[in-house]
């Protein structure tokens, strides 16, 4: 006799087919296709079997590194600059006392911009030659020469770093003032009346109790941290000289402008692997607050 | 009274300071966005004007263009609009029929490895677009739904099925058990009882999560720019870059474009935006 399957998995399925479909195998076609030296313009390349030798060929190459570090630090400025300026404002918003809405409203503006054109517009506003900021800078005498905001490593890194920051920190700010709205009054109240400065009732009732949707807004993130690919690609493509490519620029030269798809899945590897590292620690830093708090089940 | 003084001229001060940090923050959040509807109106003489020119004059050349399809490089913008809005509804649909009945099953089935099974489905999510793209073009290319809606449909769908698993699973978590118990007890099967009742509750939860999966395929770049070639096939993210030429970029025309992007998210968003916070806050705390 058959046994039947249960039917949460049932439920489950179309889910797993489609992700199987969709995501699993192309992946596990990489994975072997990272151990070739497949290369689009010649397909017989595809069943050469050369071993380890692209993962030795990047981390051999200083190039690779750069934009390794590059990327995670990138990150790691973009996400804390997030989190404490959505911090800031949506500690803002909540002392306000009317309009509120209409804050939240605007605040919400940003997520609604396609990555791509965040790039385009932010490439537009830092244009060296017709762009708002440096058209503002010459009018206004601060600047006698136009800045090359794309152009000069430095200036296009922060030029970057702005727009990923200007997309991303509504996500914070939104999901910390609802946290913020879930508050209870009563341990703020008591606290005042024993005497507490505004600080510490901030530092030891407030934050814990935001703590869960800070992580929240996190974990959401780093499911996507790679969308400042687009970003990058359109601002500056990874130059001036390389200066501002990210592992996920790099990539995509590697395997659509090189053709060397076996030495590009090898790096999309690494990058996978570099998401999965944030998802993971975040996922585990909101299940903590969350158990601290109660709230599960 | 010299100590009330101060007292209440620091309350004024910290009041000016914070009308003003609020103001300085809405400025930023905002001018990018209005500088580019502001410049869609403007002739590109003008915005290319060296001095600036500060006081805009009005022109709907960009729109004409754009619509005319034959001005300035001629960009289908009517076919990458039919595009957009075809793979987006149809994988959104997909996505949230395919996604509820996973977050049905997470919220109501107790089963061995759950947490497991959850973090899994998610960390699918987290593949960069671009690290997917690479393999999915090539499998893609063998299987010839490149440069069809098909291809990017199914490719957006697997990508959006995750979260909305993810958000739905927290809404029909609060929805008490006892609900559709009594709809089984009342003569329904679990079927009717989850039409009937369940999906009703939950409708707003599962709005939220159709406005995310919409958002995401409207806007999503890395994967479409690989996947779709042709008119036939393009999204308007991968249309802006029609504006682009090797040198020069018609800034104009981009940003007649950018807010015909931009347009029906904004007017979606309004819509929904209660249900968008309360999708996002009830599915990661309570979930």
């Amino acid at each position: 006799m058959r046994r039947r399957l249960p039917e949460w998995f049932l439920l489950l399925l179309p889910a797993i087919i489609i992700i199987a479909a969709v995501v699993l195998i192309p992946l596990i076609f990489s994975l072997y296709s990272s151990f070739t030296p497949y290369k689009l313009t010649r397909p017989s390349t595809l069943w050469k079997w050369i071993g380890f030798r692209n993962y030795e060929r990047i981390l051999e190459d200083w190039k690779f590194w750069a934009a390794f570090g590059r990327t995670v630090l990138v990150l790691t400025i973009a996400l804390n600059l997030e989190m404490l300026l959505g911090l800031g404002i949506a500690l803002l918003v909540n002392k306000v006392t009317w309009g509120q809405r209409t804050l939240r409203t605007i605040l919400m503006f940003p997520m609604m911009f396609s990555p791509i054109l965040v790039g385009f517009q932010f490439k537009f506003i830092f244009n060296d030659n017709v762009g708002l900021v440096n058209n503002v800078l010459q009018s206004t005498g601060l600047s006698d020469a136009a800045l090359p905001w794309l152009v000069d490593g430095k200036l296009a890194l922060f030029s970057i770093l702005f727009a990923e920051i200007w997309m991303s920190t509504s996500v914070f700010a939104i999901l910390i003032l609802a946290g913020l709205f879930a508050m209870p009054r009563d341990p703020l109240e008591a606290a005042k009346v024993d005497g507490c400065t505004p600080w510490q009732s901030f530092r030891h009732i407030t934050l814990p109790f935001l703590m869960p949707f800070i992580f929240i807004a996190m974990t959401i993130r780093s499911l996507d941290v790679a969308r400042a690919y687009d970003i990058v690609q359109i601002m500056t493509g990874g130059g001036p000289a390389r200066r501002t490519e990210l592992i996920w620029t790099l990539m995509a030269r590697t395997g659509y402008v090189d053709a060397k798809m076996g030495l590009a899945n090898a790096m999309g590897y690494v990058s996978i692997l570099l998401s999965i590292a944030f998802t993971v620690y975040f996922f585990k830093k909101l299940s903590a607050a969350r158990a601290q708090l109660g709230m599960t089940g | 009274m010299d100590r009330n003084k101060t007292h209440r001229n620091r309350r004024r001060l910290l009041k000016v300071l914070h009308f003003l940090g609020l103001f300085l923050v809405m400025a930023v959040i905002c001018i990018p966005g209005l500088w580019i509807v502001l410049n869609s109106f403007r002739p590109t003489v003008e915005i290319m004007a060296k001095p600036p020119v500060w006081n805009p004059s009005f022109t709907l050349d960009h729109y004409r263009a754009m619509f005319g399809g034959a001005g300035e490089g001629g960009v289908p913008v009517f076919s990458y609009l039919w595009n957009s809005i075809v793979v987006s509804v149809v994988s959104t649909f997909v996505a949230i029929l395919i996604g509820m009945s996973g977050g049905y099953a997470f919220a109501r089935y107790r089963f061995k490895g759950k947490s497991g099974y959850f973090v899994g489905l998610m960390l699918f999510r987290a593949v960069p677009g671009v690290a997917l793209s690479l393999p999915l073009f090539i499998v893609f290319a063998r299987l010839g739904i490149i440069d069809t809606h098909f291809g990017l449909i199914l490719a957006y769908v697997a990508m959006n099925v995750p979260f909305t698993i993810w958000l739905t699973d927290g809404f029909f978590r609060q929805i008490p058990k006892e609900l559709h118990e009594a709809a089984e007890i009342d003569g329904c099967t679990r079927w009717q009882a989850f039409w009937r009742v369940e999906f009703p509750v939950a409708r707003s939860g599962i709005a939220s999560a159709a406005i995310f999966a919409f958002l995401t395929s409207w806007n999503e770049f890395a994967l479409a720019s690989q996947l779709t070639r042709s008119v036939g096939s393009k999204t308007m993210p991968v249309g802006l870059l029609d504006f682009t030429a090797e040198f020069t970029i018609n800034w104009g025309g981009m940003c007649a474009l950018a807010v015909l992007m931009i347009l029906p998210a904004l007017i979606l968003t309004f819509i929904v935006q209660k249900h968008l916070i309360a999708g996002l806050t009830f599915g990661g705390v309570k979930g």
